[in-house]
């Protein structure tokens, strides 16, 4: 019985850690918020500043930079950054590999391919991209599970399979780029280097309510999603319908990646980073999709504020990230093929 | 494999070279008739626009065929040298290492000359195929398929930010940089050809000379030991003419992907693996067939013409696929 209980405090005992530590996250997530609300290159406001203009009251210094530049954006970063940092921490779980993460194994080149395709040729609005963007990802998840599971499911086929379907989609993009109007390649390039500088604040409160609802979903199904990873066999003993529940959390963690992509262009590397990161400061006990959010949202609202205050030259976000990715990468890779079997 | 066969295969390879270098020469946004040809072959009327028009096209045409069969060579030394049917110039990051090292040397050093691209490409290419490859073959089972296919994603995501990050702040980078990014035959002149031709060339035979090494290789490393094969060196010197035939070509015409994959796997199926015919037979077939998706790309791309690395990678994806979904190929 003693024994019994020095087991429970245990995972009480972690369990208050992995508290602390998301309490941690989120206090410095409101930090980030708040640097990215109140510091900028062209102007300083105070936060008691920021704090009035959001509650609405007039005739305060710099009311619309904060309320029409500022705001839409970091409200545009936390978002989108839980939505990659959950989509590609559910990947990566399910596919039991922390680099098979949406944006390397096709799934957000899928989004691109519509939307490059939506705005050089169909010159259509931001709204109507973000659902040909939307739709496109999903299909394109579709097809590329599709084709790996024809004859069984395997991991290492789906995630070979997304890097033979991303180089494909990759040459489509080059293609359409390379025949589209000169005058609105820029507009493309920029989407797909993804960036948080055209945001309008009409589309915030749907990108707001599917990140909400989807990582709610993500996180119900946690139990399931953390059988899943034990492989095939053991969830199946646990009672779960392998099949069904795989592909119902591909759909919504899909959803969730092709959503924030067609609001901010695939900002790199925050799915494949959020993750192992998230892992590494909460361990492995539990499917670290709250922590994976959290600190994908850190990430993408640091990034932003040193692509646009620190460096010579304003480079959108997708660059800041791509650059703190690749030695996080280079480590990740050394640590995985030392590790274990992949 | 019966000789009968063999010769059947290479007298088709050769029709179909013939036939494609006919179809560059003649097919495009002005078509030419076949008088027009021998003339420019033979130098003669050189005031009729036509001929200028063969002229211009000639040099394309030779230059696809050499970049074809120097990619699928490097494709099949890479794959007996790895013991992996995946490898491939494009799928170990060669040439995002290759461009990267272009994009520096530019914008940095601010190179002109095709030597220094050619030199810079090379070095690029040789460190990141190292790396890769290094990387890949840590721990547990050695470079299996999938680490070397990750690797090789994310080496290359992670050096195409780093392409970005030069590329972004200076729009004269930008424009020398753009053919970079999609692989053409287009774009090579007389002279560049002649550059890179002793390097090709050089390596070819090389390859050719070391093949029966190559086959000893295929066996086993102990068995290779055993017979009496210096594995290292052997390794090394396919190594290096593999990474030099790809970043020559990568150096002028931008990354080609997937045609060092592709055409090993189909030359495989037709004459087995027998590395001296493998590497004869893959240089026919793939100087032939990136010349067909050359002419494939200008017939597609009307009124313009679609980049010759863009076909590749809309034919060699596919290819790609059907080659993970065979899994009797894993053991090569």
């Amino acid at each position: 019985m003693i024994e019994n209980k020095g087991f429970l405090v245990g995972i009480e005992k972690r369990k208050k850690r992995y508290n602390l530590i998301l309490c941690i996250i989120l206090l410095m997530l409101l930090s980030l918020i708040c640097i990215n609300m109140t510091l900028g290159t062209n102007a300083t406001y105070p936060l008691s500043d920021v704090f009035k203009v959001l509650m609405g009251q007039d005739g305060i210094k710099g009311a619309y930079i904060i309320k029409n530049l500022r705001l839409p954006r970091t409200i545009a970063a936390v978002f989108c950054g839980i939505a990659f940092g959950v989509a590609g921490n559910t990947f990566q779980t399910l596919l039991r590999n922390p680099l098979a993460s949406p944006d390397i194994i096709g799934v957000s080149t899928g989004s691109t391919v519509a939307a490059v395709y939506g705005i050089l040729y169909l010159h259509a609005s931001n709204g109507a991209v973000s659902v040909m963007a939307l739709i496109s990802g999903l299909a394109a998840a579709g097809a590329i599970y599709w084709i790996a599971t024809k004859g069984g499911y395997s991991g290492a086929r789906l995630i070979l399979t997304g890097i033979g379907a991303q180089a494909f989609f990759t040459a489509l993009i080059n293609w359409m780029v390379l025949k589209g109007a000169e005058y609105d390649v820029p507009s493309a390039m920029r989407w797909m280097t993804g960036n948080l500088n055209d945001i309008k604040s009409d589309g915030l409160p749907l990108l707001i309510f599917v990140v909400i609802i989807i990582t709610g979903g993500i996180m119900f199904m946690g139990n399931i999603l953390k059988g899943l990873e034990l492989g095939d066999a053991y969830a199946t003993v646990l009672g779960i319908n392998v099949n069904l529940s795989r592909i119902i959390i591909i759909i919504l963690a899909v959803v969730l990646i092709a959503f924030a992509t067609s609001v901010t262009g695939p900002i790199s590397s925050i799915a494949f980073l959020s993750g192992p990161i998230a892992t590494r400061i909460c361990g492995k006990r539990q499917t670290n999709t709250v922590s994976a959010g959290l600190v994908g949202a850190c990430i993408v609202l640091a990034a932003d504020f040193v692509g646009q205050n620190l460096l010579p030259t304003r480079y959108p976000v997708g660059v800041i990230t791509g650059i703190l990715g690749a030695p996080y990468l280079l480590y990740l890779l050394i640590n995985i093929n030392k590790g274990e079997k992949v | 494999m019966s000789n009968k066969k063999i010769y059947l295969t290479i007298i088709t390879g050769t029709v179909i070279l013939i036939i494609a270098s006919m179809l560059s020469i003649t097919y495009g946004a002005k078509s030419v008739g076949f008088a027009d040809v021998i003339d420019a072959v033979l130098g003669r009327n050189i005031e009729n626009y036509n001929v200028n028009v063969v002229q211009a096209r000639i040099p394309r045409t030779v230059f696809g065929i050499l970049a074809g069969a120097a990619l699928s060579v490097s494709g099949v030394l890479m794959q007996t040298i790895t013991r992996n049917p995946i490898a491939d110039p494009s799928i170990l990051g060669v040439n995002t290492g290759a461009s990267l090292f272009i994009v520096i040397g530019i914008s940095v050093f601010n190179i002109q000359s095709k030597l220094s691209y050619i030199s810079l490409a090379f070095l690029g290419a040789m460190l990141t195929a190292i790396l890769v490859y290094k990387l890949a073959s840590m721990g547990y089972g050695g470079a299996t398929p999938i680490k070397l296919a990750l690797s090789g994603a994310a080496i290359s995501t992670a050096l195409s930010s780093l392409v970005s990050v030069f590329v972004m702040p200076d729009s004269s980078v930008m424009t020398s940089f753009r053919f970079w990014q999609i692989g053409s035959v287009g774009g090579a002149s007389n002279e560049d050809i002649l550059l890179i031709l002793p390097v090709v060339i050089i390596s070819l035979i090389v390859s050719v000379f070391i093949s029966s090494d190559l086959n000893t290789l295929l066996l086993s490393e102990e068995t290779a030991t055993a017979l009496g094969l210096n594995v290292n060196r052997t390794r090394l010197i396919a190594a290096v003419c593999g990474v030099l035939l790809c970043s020559s070509i990568t150096a002028l015409a931008g990354p080609i992907s997937f045609i060092g994959l592709m055409i090993p796997h189909l030359i495989r199926l037709l004459v087995g693996s027998e590395q001296k015919k493998l590497i004869l037979i893959s240089a026919l077939y793939g100087g032939s067939i990136l010349v067909i998706s050359d002419v494939l790309g200008r017939l597609l791309g009307r009124p313009g013409e679609l980049e010759s690395g863009i076909m590749t990678a809309l034919i060699g994806a596919p290819c790609f696929i059907a080659i993970i979904r065979r899994a009797k190929v894993a053991n090569i």
